[in-house]
């Protein structure tokens, strides 16, 4: 099965630069106990997709000591192991031989999804319910009289009570709500109407009436749930695959006790004051001062910046930045709570005030539909009773246009474009938080870019191997293979295949270089000033500090130039956005020499380089004032505030994971296209939302003035609210043609143009 | 008539099975990995029952 080369069908390329293993104590941290003994562990591993991953991973790790079993939920992409013992495991190494990335998520995320089941459990009801009163009611239509009518409507009296106190209850809840706190919403009506049916039904059939219509409000509320739980399911379902693709955030770390014990503490545990030991390619838990050791650290994720920085001694880290190269010893200086990522998740909740104001179409057609059915509801009842006196009669048609008019189309019509809508994104790997992030999107009018790992990967790529003996490339790989260095890796592609060197020694100096002997020469792969032959004498300033090399005894045999590349099709998404009306902008805390070759390449005049995360928020702010809906597109921390200030945001799903988590939608491939194609199918979305709010009205504009003549009888409006809805379906599924031209076509990987690296 | 008596809670008795099923299998976590459950079908096991 050649699909099972993971990341061959998502491009899930997550963390090639940022993974590193959990540690054991990690994972115990992370793992539940189910008692007796057994623990279970969950990770989320988001290349699994196929039957073959499934039987691959299951197998291997059942084999592994201590395993109990292991399980692949493939809608979730995790799996979860369960084992004894006091030692775990090694399954997150046995993974990583398979090929697939593995994660720890939080435990928290961990939870049922209640809400669901109980929808699902609704719709079997008032499925079951409606069915039942359905064909009791063909029986009437079609002149069953006297007691059998009687006999056929207490039955449907009967089943109906079950399906209005279980399945009803969703809208009944939610109504009080919305009217406790002095609002409208569509569960308002829907409840009045369902529960007035129900009790005039009632009233009838105690009476030995004719008509009853206790089919039409219970199949109302099948039809409603359905579009409820298609709702729901389309969120949940987005939410947890976001989630699923959470990177590991440093859930705790080695402190060094005052008497040279050592503790592994969970993060909230850690106090100012702390002396914490950070091995290579873990992330710093939290803000610190470095004592001992010097590495060079990777804080693309915390500045944007997209070289790696060099540290020494007293230099202050910041949390979330990643160790690459050497071991540290660092001062705790704030506690997890206090630190720059808390401070990041402070302002991003700030700016999230400014979007939860945004209420979603269904509400706001719902606010002004409710009252206007009540009231001529109300209207038709006063009308009648002035015309005839006859207040039975008038209740009775009252009612009918209560239900003809309950929003069967709105309830259903904006769920099931949505849920049509998010599909076609999924599809083609963009992930879709909830709906009202694509009515949101639908209304842009500018967009706002990151530059590092948004419009250009954020990895370094090797510029001239072309240039370089392929001999001295080849050796220059398998040293840098021994690396996490992002340029080492940028290296480790070019290794000759099967042509391992043999090394004596291999040691990696942090901030300068690997060094290796092989039969008594000396190899240095690093900075030029360390490497080359002026290292020996001392001095390293005057030729050339930048660059990296490869030296053999001294003497440079090969020069290295890295290149941060442009995201695949990212010309050409700026293009098709300005097409369809949208300006843009990059904002970047890069330099303005580095953004300006970017924007120069893209063809993007507006850029504003160096500005810090509150800087960022600063400029969508003051777009907004002026009336422009701003998307914002980053990956960073550094833009997770802005993201949550925009309008509406994306992110690609390289981003850090709290930026993954405040963005509206997550695509998962290289290309930037993604961002053009999901504004494209969200104002399609958009426009099938307006046209089945409009069918909703036609169809309320002749079926009203009927109901108010009062030649409504249960088996019209029963007809006229299924057509209703059929119809709106049917509107919605025809995204799906649209979806054709839409289709992205994803530019292989050519003519990517490239920036070259500074440092 | 008479027959309805009987016929209609027979018919309400294996509806209500259909859904109490139905009811069962979503809380024993039928539903949870929809998508797994259908690329199970073509792994192979020897036919050795699961552990």
């Amino acid at each position: 099965m050649s699909c099972c080369a993971p990341g061959a069908e998502m491009a899930l390329d997550l963390g090639s630069t940022t993974s590193v293993l959990p540690s054991s104590q990690e994972i115990r941290l992370a793992s539940r106990s189910l008692g007796d003994d057994l623990r279970q562990t969950d990770l989320s591993v988001p290349s699994v997709h196929c039957a073959a991953c499934i039987q691959t991973i299951e197998t291997a790790l059942g084999t592994l000591d201590r395993v109990e079993s292991a399980r692949v939920n493939l809608s979730t992409k995790r799996v979860s192991v369960r084992w004894r013992g006091d030692e775990v495991p090694p399954f997150v190494a046995a993974l990583g031989r398979l090929g697939y990335q593995a994660h720890l998520f939080a435990p928290e995320i961990d939870e049922k999804d209640r809400t669901l089941s109980e929808l699902i459990r609704a719709v079997a009801v008032a499925g079951f319910a409606a069915g039942n009163i359905m064909l009791l009611s063909v029986s009437v239509w079609s002149g069953a009289e006297g007691a059998t009518r009687d006999l056929f409507h207490w039955v449907s009296a009967l089943i109906a009570i079950p399906a209005l106190a279980f399945a009803g209850g969703i809208f009944f809840r939610s109504a009080w709500n919305a009217l406790r706190h002095g609002r409208m919403n569509m569960d308002v009506p829907i409840a009045v109407g369902v529960s007035l049916a129900y009790a005039m039904s009632l009233y009838e059939t105690i009476n030995h009436g004719d008509h009853a219509y206790f089919d039409a409000s219970v199949s109302l509320l099948f039809f409603l749930l359905i579009g409820r739980t298609l709702d729901h399911v389309m969120r949940e379902r987005a939410r947890t695959a976001v989630k699923g693709l959470s990177q590991l955030a440093a859930r705790g770390a080695m402190v060094l006790r005052g008497d040279g014990a050592r503790d592994y503490l969970p993060v909230g545990e850690i106090e100012p004051g702390m002396q914490l030991l950070i091995a290579a390619g873990e992330r710093i838990p939290v803000d610190g001062k470095i004592i001992h050791g010097a590495s060079d650290l990777d804080c693309s994720l915390a500045s944007g910046e997209s070289a790696p920085k060099n540290v020494a001694p007293g230099e202050a880290v910041q949390a979330g930045v990643l160790n690459l190269t050497g071991p540290l010893t660092i001062e705790a200086t704030a506690a997890a709570k206090d630190s720059f990522l808390a401070e990041m998740v402070r302002l991003m909740e700030a700016a999230e005030g400014g979007r939860a104001h945004y209420r979603r179409i269904a509400d706001r057609v719902s606010a002004l539909y409710a009252p206007v059915v009540h009231l001529t509801a109300f209207v038709t009842f006063l009308g009648w009773m002035a015309a005839t006196g006859d207040w039975h009669r008038a209740m009775t048609i009252a009612i009918a246009v209560l239900i003809i008019t309950c929003p069967c189309a709105l309830g259903l019509a904006v769920p099931i474009v949505q849920v049509v809508a998010a599909r076609r994104l999924f599809e083609n790997g963009i992930m879709v938080k909830d709906g009202s992030a694509m009515e949101r999107l639908a209304t842009i009018d500018n967009a706002v870019f990151d530059k590092t790992g948004t419009l250009t990967l954020g990895q370094p790529r090797l510029l001239n191997a072309s240039s370089i003996d392929p001999a001295m490339l080849a050796i220059a790989a398998d040293m840098a293979a021994h690396s996490r260095h992002p340029f080492s890796k940028a290296i480790t592609g070019f290794a000759a295949p099967g042509g391992q060197h043999k090394f004596d020694a291999v040691t990696e100096h942090p901030g300068f270089g690997i060094e290796a002997t092989v039969a008594g020469s000396i190899w240095r792969l690093g900075r030029r000033g360390w490497a080359g032959w002026k290292a020996r004498t001392g001095g390293e300033g005057n030729h050339g500090y930048g660059g990296t090399v490869l030296t053999k005894d001294g003497f440079i045999v090969a020069t290295f130039d890295f290149e941060d590349a442009l995201r695949a099709d990212a010309a050409a998404a700026i293009k098709r956005l300005n097409d369809t009306g949208v300006s843009m902008q990059m904002l970047s805390g890069d330099t303005a020499g580095a953004c300006g070759e970017v924007a120069r390449m893209l063809g993007v005049e507006d850029f504003v380089p160096c500005l810090l995360p509150s800087g960022k928020v600063e400029r969508i702010e003051t777009l907004a004032k002026d009336g422009h809906k701003v998307l914002m597109v980053g990956d960073g921390l550094n833009d997770t505030p802005a993201l949550s200030a925009a309008h509406v945001s994306i992110a690609p799903a390289t981003a850090a994971d709290i930026g993954r988590n405040a963005a509206d939608f997550v695509f998962l491939r290289e290309s930037l296209l993604a961002v053009p194609l999901a504004l494209d199918v969200s104002r399609k979305a958009g426009h099938l939302i307006r046209q089945n709010i409009a069918i909703a009205i036609v169809y309320n504009a002749v079926a009203v003035p009927i109901a108010i003549l009062g030649h409504a009888t249960p088996l019209l409006a029963a007809i006229a609210m299924s057509a209703s809805s059929v119809l709106v379906i049917g509107n919605a599924l025809r995204l799906h043609g649209f979806g054709a031209n839409a289709t992205l076509q994803v530019i292989q990987k050519v003519g990517r143009s490239a920036v070259s690296y500074s440092a | 008539m008479t027959t309805l008596l009987y016929l209609i809670p027979v018919a309400l008795f294996l509806g209500a099975l259909g859904v109490s099923g139905f009811v069962w299998a979503l809380r024993s976590g039928q539903y949870e990995d929809l998508d797994g459950a259908a690329e199970r079908i073509l792994i192979d096991r020897d036919d050795k029952p699961e552990r």
